[in-house]
């Protein structure tokens, strides 16, 4: 659970993305891409769910990548190279189907810190033998990441940027239409808020095109004990941490998501002015 | 003329309902005396049936009235590794206070008659623990070389560990949370059972040479056949029961409608009620609902109260059950001290649906009225709704406690492992050995839903199993 390495992908504007490559044996060993793990980054912290984005078995380290949005991110990006984590528990969730794994042509669609947990899966599509186009999105050019990376495995990467700092100017679901419209895909893998998914899953719908999303539920326990994380997927309850977190954007009930996932903005808010002014 | 029985020590309802701090204090040596007393050294001791590891409740309680606490320590050390627990939170009511001579009750629970055999086990374990009793090793050479995995740190995973670690048997505990304990640390409240108890015990099995590894989720981390390759000649799953079930009614997922099991792990497993000192948030109501007749019903109602009470809150929470106080399975103790607190119970009654506000926060409860028919499988009366005598509940928080199911997650992957209609885990009722060789299994992963001491039970007679077929 020791941090190995510790580096600031982006800090611009009061966004902070931070990597933190960890030593973990065993998770190592096991993790596969569209799976994640659970940290608490102090005796005294919440259990967080983060995606596990790149596993090294011969160095047993796993990358983990995230934005500081509220106190257990930032107490986790306070930390540095060579502190402890308090708890670290993975991998989590089912790995991405590999129902999909020779489907044809796929695009990933992410924006912000979502790049992070499509890069993953990017990967291991492409090695499935996939077509892979990726269309990732940011706010500004200095918070856009992984995009070497990306360009490294994927067949095409589109850049779109909210104030057209970098790339096109616009938001990545458009940048998905038009690709739609141009060309046949036979899979959309999208991961970022809720409003986007929510977007990207329609376009797929009117394209007639397969989508899947990685949801991001609040959790606690992330083993199936609790419920937290359910979600409404084609009428049915599902635990997203045990049965996901990928499910068929399709069959979402986004609005009952969207409302689950604000439960605590107050205390939230109010823990982190206090932890952090 | 025959005395009357002797109550335990508490804090006032009044003064207790503000922490977590325990409610019952227990018994002072002379009232400890006076109880043993009462009892009528029966030549045919009934309530040792009662008990589903067979105490020698007898003799026990006869060592009592002897002044003889260290005799009565290992008389029940015999039998049940961890007496202060038990002697905490058994439902003795249902067990082996229902199976003494002096109870008169014809019903489900023991009436107050039968002796408080429960309140003197946990003077007698609490009297073992101060003066750090210990039942002695007895290592056996031919166990030295033996290693088992024992996954699952509930009172199943925790109790087989020690009974084959006395052995000399090496031992390691793999446990998913970043605590062990099971449901004695995530879901019964520190009111009920402190932590320092449970500490306890677990320090004690780390001196016999017990490692336990947190954080790994056997299935997942690691996979069963792993363990083998990894060196391990045997395997105990004591996985548990923790897969809250609901009501599937409409509005069972709004913002502010929990599981019970999510409820106690924010409060109990991640100490949310001393937010914002410890970062977990959990959220409280003025008007709250809890669906179920259990003590994890008991134990949600009970930690809602306290919430609201340390937040400031005028005190509301109601229970609301589909039959009647004597139906219901929680243990009368927990009943009785609820009620004292302040909770509310509406019986007979069976929520339909929730509402919500505007943002998906829930606002209350449309439910129906029912009445008791016919008893079914259980014994108990059928509740059956009354068609149309819809009536609605203002909530503003609700907690779901209508039972648990088998954890899956090491199950879903091993499809070796037989399990059955509900998922719990087959195994020989003589071994406790599962369809696959050399893993045994035992509490709430097999059968369902139990009790502490049961799940004991189960451990030891794996336990037992392992040893002689080592
Ligand atoms: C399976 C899974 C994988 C994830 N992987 C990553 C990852 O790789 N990188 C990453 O940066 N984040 C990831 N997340 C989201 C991450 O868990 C949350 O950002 C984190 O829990 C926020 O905690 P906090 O205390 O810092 O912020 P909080 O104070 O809890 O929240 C701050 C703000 O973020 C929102 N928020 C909180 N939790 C979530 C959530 N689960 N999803 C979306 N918004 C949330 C809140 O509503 C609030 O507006 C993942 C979530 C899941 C379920
Ligand atoms: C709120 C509540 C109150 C209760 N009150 C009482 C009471 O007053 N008296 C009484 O007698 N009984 C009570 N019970 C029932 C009693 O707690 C259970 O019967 C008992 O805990 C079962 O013990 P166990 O060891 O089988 O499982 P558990 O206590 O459930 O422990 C199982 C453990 O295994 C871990 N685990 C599961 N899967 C894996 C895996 N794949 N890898 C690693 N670890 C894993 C879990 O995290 C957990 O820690 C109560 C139950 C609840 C929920
Ligand atoms: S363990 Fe429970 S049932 Fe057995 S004697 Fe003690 S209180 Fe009674
Ligand atoms: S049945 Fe009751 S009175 Fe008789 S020995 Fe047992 S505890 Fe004592
Ligand atoms: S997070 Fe508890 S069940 Fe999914």
């Amino acid at each position: 659970m020791k941090i190995i390495s510790k580096e600031v992908l982006a800090d611009c504007a009061g966004t902070r993305i931070v990597k933190l490559t960890l030593s973990a044996p065993e998770i190592s060993r096991k993790a596969k891409a569209g799976q994640f793990v659970v940290v608490m980054a102090c005796e005294k912290g919440e259990r967080i769910p983060l995606t596990i984005v790149g596993a090294d078995s011969k160095a047993e380290t796993i990358t983990l990548i995230f934005q500081e949005t509220g106190l257990s991110t930032k107490t986790l990006g306070a930390l540095s190279a060579g502190d402890n984590l308090y708890a670290l528990v993975g991998p989590l969730g089912h790995a991405t189907d590999h129902g999909l794994a020779a489907c044809g042509k796929v695009i990933l669609v992410a924006g912000g810190v979502g790049i992070a947990e499509i890069y993953p899966v990017a990967k291991s599509l492409k090695q499935a033998g996939n077509n892979i186009t990726v269309v990732i999105g940011a706010k500004t050019k200095e918070l856009l990441i992984l995009e070497k990376e990306l360009k490294d495995i994927a067949d095409k990467v589109y850049v779109v940027t909210d104030d057209g700092s970098y790339g096109r100017k616009g938001f990545t679901t458009a940048a998905l239409e038009e690709l739609l419209k141009q060309g046949e895909y036979d899979l959309v893998y999208n991961v970022g808020p809720i409003p986007m998914m929510k977007k990207a899953a329609e376009i797929s719908r009117s394209f007639n095109t397969r989508a899947i999303v990685s949801l991001n539920a609040l959790m606690v326990d992330a083993t199936g004990m609790c419920g937290c994380c359910r979600v409404t997927v084609a009428g049915q309850v599902k635990f997203s941490c045990v049965d996901g977190p990928e499910f068929e954007a399709d069959k979402i009930d986004w609005e009952e998501l969207e409302k689950r996932n604000c439960m605590y903005l107050d205390k939230e808010k109010h823990i982190c002015k206090l932890k952090f002014s | 003329m025959r005395r009357e029985p002797v109550k335990a020590r508490e804090l006032a309802a009044d003064k207790r309902a503000d922490s977590f701090d325990e409610v019952v204090a227990g018994y002072s040596e002379s009232q400890a005396f006076s109880e043993a007393g009462r009892c009528l050294q029966c030549k045919n001791p009934t309530c040792i049936s009662g008990c589903p590891v067979g105490i020698n409740i007898k003799k026990f309680i006869y060592q009592i009235t002897q002044n003889d606490y260290a005799s009565a320590y290992f008389t029940i050390r015999e039998t049940n590794n961890f007496p202060s627990i038990c002697g905490r939170v058994c439902p003795a009511e249902y067990q082996c206070r229902k199976a003494c001579v002096l109870n008169k009750s014809r019903i489900a629970y023991a009436s107050s008659e039968a002796i408080n055999i429960h309140f003197l086990e946990r003077f007698i374990g609490d009297y073992g623990m101060r003066h750090n009793l210990k039942v002695p090793k007895e290592e056996d050479a031919r166990l030295s070389k033996i290693k088992v995995a024992v996954v699952g740190s509930g009172p199943a995973g925790l109790c087989c560990a020690g009974e084959l670690a006395r052995k000399g048997i090496k031992v390691v505990i793999f446990e998913s949370l970043q605590s062990c304990g099971g449901v004695l640390r995530y879901g019964i409240p520190g009111f009920r059972l402190p932590d320092e108890i449970l500490d306890y015990e677990i320090n004690y099995l780390n001196r016999l040479g017990v490692e336990f590894k947190t954080n790994v989720v056997v299935g997942k981390t690691i996979l069963l056949n792993e363990l083998f390759q990894q060196g391990f000649d045997k395997v105990f799953l004591g996985l548990g029961a923790g897969v809250p079930s609901f009501l599937g009614i409409k509005g069972e997922n709004l913002c502010n409608v929990y599981s019970a099991n999510e409820f106690l792990t924010r409060v109990n497993l991640m100490s949310a009620y001393k937010f914002p000192e410890y970062h977990t948030p959990v959220n409280i109501g003025e008007h709250v609902l809890v669906i179920g007749g259990g003590n994890t019903a008991m134990d949600a109602a009970r930690c809602a109260l306290r919430l609201q009470k340390m937040s400031g809150i005028q005190p509301g929470v109601s229970i609301i059950y589909r039959r009647t106080e004597t139906e219901m399975p929680a243990r009368r103790l927990e009943i009785g001290h609820a009620r004292e607190e302040g909770i509310e119970f509406k019986f007979l009654t069976q929520p339909k649906e929730f509402y919500a506000d505007e943002k998906g926060f829930v606002r209350g409860l449309n439910a129906l009225s029912c009445k008791l028919g016919d008893p079914d499988s259980s014994g108990r009366k059928r509740p059956v709704a009354d068609e149309g005598s819809d009536f609605t509940i203002p909530c503003d928080l609700a907690i779901i406690a209508v039972g648990l199911q088998a954890n899956r997650v090491l199950s879903s992957v091993t499809p070796e492992l037989k399990t059955d209609k509900y998922q719990d885990i087959v195994v020989d009722p003589g071994s406790m050995e599962t369809s696959m060789k050399n893993v045994f299994a035992g509490g709430d992963i097999v059968g369902g839903e139990g009790t502490v001491i049961e799940a004991m039970g189960m451990a030891k007679k794996a336990a037992r199993a392992i040893i002689d077929k080592a």
